[in-house]
């Protein structure tokens, strides 16, 4: 069996370690006799079909400029990988242009692909630091958050997690991040999924399951240090 | 009102240092607030002006490296030695040379700034010249942007009045523009040792640039270099450690040979052969019998070209990875390291001790001990064998392996 992977503009929306996102689910799958095909996408390219899990990253102001015309473009065709429950994680930057807009500071709306029901609007502090949240599905989680946007979810949206210390969506209603069907949109690097094992899992357990119809079971693997290393970040000042 | 500065200035470093303070940034904002040009007016005297050296990598053994092949040559060079590369640091370190009649004893000012304080700096204090190193992917949590910092270092250039020295291979420092620019950069061979923040990321194959530069880092076998400077080829022995730090005294050379046109290149060589890489760069030291280096990092880049350099020999690793506020917050960007070259890690150390034995057993790297007490770290790995080894360590990791190193008293 292999994973078709799609990661969305790996050259612009690279920052903070995201990198080790994909390296994570590359090498649960591996780990366990799965194999995986990693697509770069870029602007201009063509998705294929048959993309079993999507991840796109945070990047800094002059990627997001670069990639903000050819997002619109693919934006149905990410809309319908959600929609059929592609297990899709979007962090940061790509999280943000998964909603309606982001308004500048000047007021200019860049148009997001309304893949989910959410606005960012720019604040005028950097939130930055380590972050902890609480997650009806995966329990605790741990992070780095950076980001100056404001997210805001819709009435009908679900959160990642409600915050535990740190910022999140907004620094003032406790949510993080939204999950919408097999989709998770966060602001938390660090990266995220190395340390939190169970989200890396899930996006496998449901890649798995979407392409062979029926319900799996993950092999269990050794995740001592995995559990350690998250313990050690929790306990980590902001 | 300058000598009144500077008695002013002196007082309060008695009295912080009487009050055991260390007397660093206190005397600096008083002088600031009292006289903003206090700076401007003692470092405009100097008959060579002030050189700035600034970008993400290499700073300190750089402005080392001028320094001391400047004094060389027989000038009086002022520089921050002790790191502290803010202005209020400038304006202390001033006040510890300067006589209380005004005497300034200078021929010129070296000054290391990072890119921020740089900007800062120059708008207060006319520069001469200006040495532009590199732009990396640095501690994310304090500059936030990669082209930010780009366009920070395009403020220094434009505020030189002399001539710029830029690294012609760096993506975006050999895209900065000034008057009178003087580039330095690699050969052909040596380039592919040195990936770019974006052929790390991107992957893709660096080309050398086709601007003409003045010192050209022709060729390095163990510690054996040769320099291109004006078309001809010199070659030494380094005692610098790293590749790195070869390919910036190949800035320096640039610089020096730009401020005395004057100078005989075979001297610079000569005087280059002799120069020791800054407290903490590679400094080595002798522990239970066998050989220990201390190599700082901070950013994936610089450890990424560490690795390269070090992939061929057998020297056994240690890892120490702080995390706090001088480390940088956040450890994500050791997920940009690709660490699968890197033989012989028997340690991971320091309060990430875990998130980099993680990030390691994803690269598919089996660590045998984590240890988070640096003291129990170091002296574990440094009693296992008599092999050469090798430290890698954040700042404050660093500072600590070093004093723990040298009062030896606990090994």
């Amino acid at each position: 069996m292999t994973l078709n992977i799609l990661h969305l503009y790996p050259k612009e929306m690279n920052l903070y370690g995201d990198h080790g996102n994909i390296l994570a689910i590359k090498r649960r799958c591996e780990w366990r006799g799965i194999k995986t095909n990693i697509i770069h996408y870029e602007p201009g390219d063509e998705i294929p079909d048959d993309i079993d899990i999507i991840f796109g990253g945070g990047g800094q102001d002059s990627g997001q400029g670069k990639i903000e015309a050819d997002l619109q473009k693919i934006a149905p065709k990410l809309k319908d990988f959600v929609e059929r429950e592609t297990p899709t994680l979007v962090i940061c930057g790509i999280y943000q242009l998964f909603g309606h807009y982001f308004e500048t500071s000047e007021g200019k709306k860049i148009e997001g692909t309304k893949i989910l029901n959410l606005k960012t609007v720019a604040g005028d502090t950097r939130l930055i630091g380590n972050i902890t949240i609480s997650t009806p599905e995966f329990g605790e989680v741990v992070g780095y958050e950076n980001h100056s946007g404001l997210t805001y979810l819709g009435e009908d949206m679900q959160a990642f997690g409600t915050v535990i210390t740190g910022a999140g969506n907004n620094g003032k209603d406790m949510t993080e991040g939204v999950k919408y069907k097999n989709c998770i949109g966060t602001y938390l690097h660090g990266p995220l999924l190395p340390k939190n094992p169970r989200v890396t899992d899930f996006l496998i357990l449901k890649a798995l399951e979407n392409k062979t119809g029926k319900s799996q079971k993950l092999e269990v693997l050794n995740d001592h240090i995995e559990q350690r290393a998250h313990k050690v970040a929790v306990s980590r000042p902001r | 009102m300058e000598k009144l500065s500077i008695i002013l200035g002196k007082s309060v470093q008695k009295v912080t240092r009487l009050r055991g303070n260390g007397g660093s940034a206190l005397p600096g904002l008083v002088i600031e607030k009292t006289n903003p040009n206090f700076v401007k007016e003692v470092l405009s005297k100097l008959p060579y002006g002030v050189v700035v050296v600034s970008g993400t990598n290499g700073k300190t053994t750089t402005t080392k490296i001028v320094t001391e092949l400047l004094q060389k040559q027989g000038l009086k060079v002022f520089t921050n030695k002790s790191g502290s590369n803010f202005v209020r640091g400038v304006i202390s370190a001033i006040l510890n040379n300067i006589k209380v009649g005004g005497k300034f004893d200078y021929d010129i000012a070296v000054l290391e700034l990072d890119e921020a304080h740089a900007v800062k700096f120059c708008e207060v204090v006319p520069i001469n010249y200006a040495l532009l190193l590199n732009v990396q992917r640095d501690q994310l949590d304090r500059f936030g942007e990669i082209d930010h910092t780009a366009d920070l270092l395009q403020k220094v250039a434009a505020a030189a009045r002399k001539e710029v020295v830029l690294n012609r291979e760096d993506p975006r420092v050999g895209k900065i523009k000034a008057d009178h620019p003087v580039y330095f950069g690699l050969s052909e061979t040596l380039l592919k040792k040195f990936p770019s923040d974006d052929n790390l990321i991107e992957k893709t194959e660096a080309k050398v640039s086709d601007k003409p530069a003045k010192v050209v880092f022709e060729k390095l076998s163990k510690n054996h270099a040769t320099y291109n400077i004006d078309g001809e080829n010199y070659s030494t022995d380094l005692t610098l450690k790293g590749i790195y730090n070869a390919y910036n005294a190949a800035g320096a050379l640039a610089i020096c040979t730009t401020i005395l046109s004057e100078a005989d290149p075979a001297n610079l060589i000569k005087d280059l052969a002799k120069i020791e890489s800054a407290f903490g760069r590679g400094e080595v030291f002798e522990v239970n019998g066998s050989e220990v280096e201390i190599l700082l990092v901070k950013n994936p880049s610089a450890f990424q070209l560490s690795i390269a350099s070090f992939a061929d020999d057998d020297h056994d690793y240690m890892i120490a990875i702080n995390d706090n506020i001088a480390d940088g917050r956040d450890v994500s960007w050791l997920w940009n390291v690709d660490f699968s070259k890197l033989k012989n890690i028997k340690m991971t150390a320091g309060i990430r001790a875990t998130d980099m034995a993680l990030r390691l057993k994803y690269d598919n790297i089996h660590v045998a001990k984590i240890e988070e007490d640096l003291e129990t770290a170091v002296k574990k790995f440094t009693r296992s064998n008599k092999k050469p080894k090798r430290i890698f360590a954040t700042y404050t990791a660093m500072l600590e392996i070093r004093k723990i190193i040298s009062g030896k008293s606990i090994l």
